[in-house]
């Protein structure tokens, strides 16, 4: 799939930054504002799908491998399932702590205070503990995940051309 | 009062406009316009949406259909050649 037109590609420069920031906005102001991890992450994918469909699959050969965007949805799975354990494993630490999957530990507890502080000092933007840490973990997940759908058809498309 | 009646006007308007969107993507020839067209019918929709006050669901709508399923659309289509000229 060769580039679209002239036009395209200076509509697609101006647009990009602001379809990213937008949507990296939707993710980190999840908790407060309608949107989240899921609404984030779609609007960051299509901002890279539009970069993908303006400048074609023969630009973007080599920029992007899926084997690393494999890496990235991976480890926001990982992050995610990883902050539900914590609240578990804290209570083989503290006895009098009262955890439980996806307890929120950085907010709102008395046994280890230094927990409450970092989410003190976090929480002057954010007020809600791993709860935007979590939307962070889910918009990894889907700007991978869908991005990589994309960039296969891409790929699939420029096999079929180069014959 | 006034509100009230500019609301249900576009609570009219808007689910009309869908249709003849969507008919004009059954309708047109050019395979990339009719893309565009159920682009745009996803959009109103997501206006929908969010007149309904269900902005979380507007959000989702306008990026997966009116974006994402646009692009998979073109990159499928520019795969292909047009039946006169292959």
């Amino acid at each position: 799939m060769s580039g679209m037109s002239r036009i395209v590609k200076t509509i697609t420069n101006v647009a990009f930054p602001f379809v990213m920031i937008y949507g990296l906005y939707i993710i980190a102001r999840g908790h407060l504002i309608p949107g989240g991890g899921f609404q984030g992450g779609v609007v960051v994918a299509s901002s890279l799908a539009m970069v993908l469909v303006a400048y074609g699959s023969i630009w973007i050969v080599g920029k992007v491998k899926e084997k690393n965007l494999s890496v990235l949805e991976s480890l926001g799975a990982i992050c995610f399932i990883g902050l539900g354990f914590i609240g578990v494993i804290l209570i083989l630490f503290y006895s009098s702590f009262e955890g439980s999957f996806l307890k929120n530990f950085l907010i709102g507890q008395d046994t280890i205070p230094i927990f409450n502080e970092i989410g003190k000092g976090i929480s002057n933007i954010n007020t809600a503990g791993i709860i935007p840490l979590m939307n962070f973990s889910v918009g990894m997940i889907v700007i991978a995940g869908l991005f990589v759908i994309l960039l296969v058809m891409a790929y699939a498309t420029r096999i079929k051309e180069g014959k | 009062m006034l509100e009230d009646t500019m609301i249900n006007i576009v609570h009219i308007v808007v689910p009309i406009l869908i249709v003849v969107v969507s008919i004009y993507a059954i309708y047109l020839k050019d395979l990339i316009a009719a893309a565009i067209a159920v682009s745009a019918m996803s959009l109103l929709l997501s206006l929908e949406f969010y007149i309904l006050q269900a902005p979380d669901v507007a959000i989702a709508e306008v990026g997966l259909g009116a974006f994402l399923t646009t692009a998979i659309l073109i990159i499928a289509i520019r795969a292909t050649k047009k039946e006169e000229e292959a």
